[in-house]
């Protein structure tokens, strides 16, 4: 390609144009992968109420946010105070009682109602309340995770507690998850 | 020679252009909607009103099913809120209009306008706890609320008819929002038996009754005039909103576009000229 | 033109993968070094802008495909979910939408470039036929795509393609339930079709590979159609052709982004924003632009031939007109290649483009629409007052019919007027005439017919004494737009099958200029 005229002008050109397309093309492939982002409606599905006068004390029911289950559970005397307890027992992720059951906005929650993300923190699936168990609360079939009655992984491969739904009380007998 | 070729395939399809664009009909008006143009956007005022007309008045036969309550409050709604700090006061303050610099977008689910509409709304569900069908305050994921269960309902409520769905009505009629418009206000107050004679529908009789009485909708606002002219207009710009809700960021887009496009192709032309220079061809 | 390899690794790696697995030598080869003609004009840049129109309806259709749900009840609101909703939805969709109308604008220059420039001659018969394959594949897969929204034209637009099937003789129908999967369109045809629609692209990709594998076997055609013959007609594919094809595809992606981005809905037909409805038909059903010309084809036939009735001929007219394109290599007898040396081919090149758009413009058109103005004519007869008299016409056989109401005609008083004859049975009947009276005569005529019945109506109710009417209605040739696709198929057939056949044959060539004649010494070119 002989060429008569500066070639730094002549370099310009082709560097300016590949540079340009670069861009575009970069920015031509953000929509494809964005697109793979939960939709609107997805994120919109963000509250579900639930009505506790049904469960029973030592009682629990799944219910579904966001997809996603949830624990909603009615504990019993011993499991609140074994859960307390063990506010200050040797804890892989340490957290108290209190700050588990604590209301969205703040508020503290009441200690016979624990609602609880329902996947284990290891792989996912979804524990089993064992009455008897090593801890006193969960058991995640899948991998051997342990969990206690406020929902703390105590033994096993999953690295952190269940995580607290966020939750409110819209009266005494019903809470809106989300 | 292929020159003239083109320029001829060019002015025939022009002329077919036209032929499709005269097509049959009654008589429609062409007003001019702030939205006809390439870098036209909606008059969120036009579309706000229009949501009131159809919220009071076609809603009571017409569903549309594929908005939800949240779409009001997203980005580019009618009802999308936005913090912005008052200059005087130096207090935040939410504004329900895109402010001209800065304001920052307040997220639909705390959007208090869009969840007191949803909230009014009274939804169809099942209750979690017994399975029976249940009436329950909407929330802004709900789809707006349907005038009746299903297409045999809507006939049975209407002489036969059936009420159209409105969401996508728009872009379903030859001439758009302009038909929605001159439908609103075809009629000449004729019945031809259960039918209405309207000037703008196709086949000249539809069994819709005319709606839009002047004064039938009170708009908030006292400036705008409450016409039958304006609450057609008001509610064809909803209705344009409501199938395009993205037509806005759409033509934003594409003035970006165009105009990367553009620097692209003047860059590459010149190295177009670049390599081929010298070259004999 | 697939000379030696020019190819040669540079680094240590490439030397190595080079031995194993020579793609990069096979891409130097392909896009690179490959020698393109010097000459080619910008009608040569399609087919690259066709490349980019696979890549953006693959990349797009997988996306959309993440959305889109295969359902009857759930396809059009998936799709309005799509593009309310997905993120960038509203753009990835009229993407797709869009995408499909400008690949077709642009293998529709792509083969009318071929056809001028004769680049469907030996020796690249191949090469055209598998050209002409992957347009026939497109047609499927725009076809199959288009029903995927699930709007009334859709859904309609199914219900008649798959019924052109069912006109072939003898398999027809079973052919038309097996594509269906049932009776009439629904899920399961949606779920195949949907299905097929994904593995289309990909079978055209492999046959765009074929393609382009032919194409680098034979070389490039040029403008003057006469190949060349040294590396100084040539200039290497890379840099020279890639930044050519590049800058005019440029211009292609800005006509395709002011369509997407302004209007998005012009290419498309507003009945689709209807939910597909089984026991409504819309008031007319049109496919995309791009294939109203086959539908124009389709309709023109509304006569039998011979054993074969209309809608099949409609059917056998349709397929011909893109089975044609096959076997167009040995259809054009010319020894030179390029139209711009074939003065008289040229003409009718040019007229054949147009009679294309022209079938494009019918297939869009209500099939009975008048084109030219046309006068329909009656004349009513009449007479003001008078009686009316009546005769029984009772015949011995049917065949005697005609001569028993001769008889009672003449039977009638003397001076009856519009003697009118009412055949009841297969020989009996009555004859009328008016006795007394006045005679009175009306020409009407109007511009469609039914004004004129509209007037003959209104001139029956104004003349209320008149016992009855007589009406001679004359029939003028009506110039429709079926008569008008007529025409233009009888000339599309006859440009493949008759003009370049006979016209190779008999046409004189102009002289292809010294300039370009000259690398070719001692070779006997047509052109010459």
């Amino acid at each position: 390609m002989a060429d008569d005229r500066d070639p730094n002008k002549r370099d310009f050109i082709f560097i300016a144009a590949g540079a340009v397309a670069a861009v575009g093309a970069g920015a031509t492939a953000w929509p494809f992968i964005d697109q793979m982002n939960p939709a609107a409606d997805t994120r919109a599905l963000s509250t579900t109420e639930v009505d506790l006068t049904a469960i029973e004390i030592g009682q629990q029911i799944k219910v579904m946010w966001q997809g996603k289950p949830v624990f909603v559970r009615h504990r019993t005397a011993n499991e609140i105070a074994a859960a307390q307890r063990d506010d200050y027992a040797s804890l892989k992720d340490p957290q108290k009682d209190a700050e588990r059951i604590a209301q969205d906005d703040g508020q503290p929650g009441r200690a016979e109602w624990l609602i609880l993300q329902a996947n284990c923190t290891h792989l996912g699936c979804v524990p089993t309340f064992v009455q008897g168990s090593s801890f006193g609360g969960w058991f995640c079939p899948c991998h051997g995770s342990d969990y206690d009655t406020s929902g703390r992984i105590r033994r096993g491969p999953a690295p952190a507690n269940l995580p607290p739904a966020p939750y409110v009380f819209l009266t005494d007998t019903s809470v809106r998850i989300g | 020679m292929l020159r003239a070729l083109t320029i001829s395939a060019v002015a025939a399809a022009a002329a077919i252009g036209v032929a499709f664009a005269a097509g049959e009909g009654g008589h429609v008006e062409d007003y001019p909607f702030s939205f006809d143009s390439p870098v036209g956007g909606y008059d969120m005022g036009a579309v706000q009103r229009g949501y009131q007309v159809y919220a009071e008045v076609c809603a009571s036969c017409h569903a549309v099913e594929h908005l939800a309550y949240r779409h009001l409050g997203e980005e580019g709604g009618p009802f999308a809120a936005y913090i912005v700090r008052n200059h005087e006061t130096g207090e935040e303050e939410m504004v329900v209009h895109k402010p001209e610099h800065g304001g920052r977008f307040v997220d639909v689910t705390d959007n208090p306008y869009v969840r007191a509409i949803a909230q009014a709304a009274i939804i169809g569900d099942i209750d979690p706890n017994t399975g029976q069908p249940v009436d329950r305050p909407g929330r802004i994921s709900d789809k707006f609320r349907r005038p009746f269960p299903n297409e045999i309902a809507a006939r049975a409520s209407n002489a036969g008819a059936y009420p159209p769905d409105l969401s996508v009505i728009v872009p379903a009629r030859h001439g758009g929002a302009d038909y929605v418009r001159a439908f609103l206000l075809g009629f000449t107050g004729e019945e031809d038996g259960t039918l209405f004679i309207n000037t703008a529908f196709p086949g000249g009789r539809t069994a819709m009754a005319p709606q839009l009485m002047e004064g039938r909708v009170a708009y908030a606002d006292a400036d705008t005039p409450q016409t039958a002219e304006q609450y057609a207009t008001d509610v064809a710009t909803f209705l344009q909103w409501a199938a395009d809700p993205h037509m806005e960021q759409r033509k934003k887009t594409g003035i970006v576009v165009l105009a990367f496009l553009a620097v692209l192709a003047g860059l590459l032309y010149l190295a177009y000229k670049q390599v081929w220079r010298g070259e004999s061809h | 033109m697939s000379g030696p390899s020019t190819y040669e690794p540079k680094s240590g790696f490439t030397r190595w993968l080079d031995k194993r697995l020579p793609i990069l030598r096979l891409s130097h080869d392909s896009f690179v070094a490959y020698p393109t003609p010097r000459n080619l004009n910008y009608w040569w840049t399609f087919g690259s802008m066709l490349s980019l129109c696979l890549v953006v309806q693959i990349v797009s259709g997988v996306v959309l495909a993440m959305h889109y749900i295969p359902h009857i009840d759930f396809a059009f609101d998936s799709v309005q979910r799509i593009k309310r909703d997905v993120p960038y939805g509203w753009l990835i969709q009229p993407m797709h939408a869009v995408g499909a109308s400008m690949f077709f604008l642009a293998v529709y220059v792509h083969m009318f470039r071929g056809l001028y420039y004769g680049s469907y001659k030996a020796p690249r018969e191949v090469l055209w036929i598998l050209g002409c394959l992957i347009y026939a594949l497109m047609v499927v897969t725009a076809f199959l795509g288009y029903s995927l929204p699930w709007g009334q034209m859709s859904f309609w637009a199914a219900t008649v393609i798959t019924n052109i099937l069912g006109a072939l003789p003898f398999v027809g129908e079973s052919i038309q339930v097996w594509i269906r999967g049932g009776g009439a369109i629904d899920q399961a045809t949606l779920n195949r079709f949907y299905s097929l629609h994904y593995l289309l692209p990909f079978v055209i990709a492999g046959v765009v590979a074929l393609h382009i594998w032919a194409l680098h076997e034979v070389g490039q055609n040029n403008p003057t159609g006469v190949e060349v013959k040294s590396k100084a007609d040539t200039v290497p594919f890379t840099p020279h052709a890639t930044i050519k094809d590049l800058f005019a595809t440029s211009l292609f992606v800005i006509l395709f982004a002011v369509f997407m981005f302004y209007m998005p809905d012009a290419l498309g037909h507003a009945d689709n924003y209807i939910r597909a409805n089984p026991l409504q038909t819309p008031p007319e059903i049109v496919p995309e632009w791009y294939l109203l010309p086959f539908y124009a084809v389709l309709r023109a036939f509304d006569f039998n031939i011979g054993p074969i009735d209309s809608k099949l001929a409609g059917v056998i007219g349709m397929f011909a007109s893109i089975g044609v394109l096959f076997v167009l290599p040995w259809l054009d007898t010319s020894k030179v290649r390029s139209m711009r040396y074939r003065p008289i081919a040229q003409q009718c090149f040019v007229i054949f483009v147009a009679v294309c758009i022209g079938l494009g413009y019918c297939g869009g058109q209500n099939p009975g629409k008048i084109l030219v103005p046309t006068t329909f004519s009656a004349t009513l007869n009449w007479v003001e007052g008078g009686q009316i008299e009546q005769r029984a016409i009772a015949a011995d056989s049917a065949g005697a019919f005609d001569d028993a109401a001769d008889a009672a005609i003449a039977s009638l008083p003397e001076g009856a007027a519009l003697p009118a004859i009412s055949r009841t049975g297969e020989t009996i009947g009555v004859v009328r005439g008016v006795v007394g009276g006045a005679p009175q005569v009306l020409e009407l005529s109007a511009a469609t017919v039914d004004e004129l019945e509209a007037k003959i109506t209104e001139a029956k109710a104004g003349a209320t004494a008149a016992p009855y009417f007589q009406v001679t209605r004359t029939t003028p040739f009506a110039f429709t737009v079926t008569r008008l696709s007529q025409i233009l198929t009888a000339y599309y057939f006859l440009f493949f099958l008759v003009i370049l056949p006979v016209l190779g044959l008999i046409e004189t060539p102009r002289r292809v200029p010294d300039t370009i004649a000259k690398p070719v010494t001692g070779q006997a070119q047509g052109a010459s």
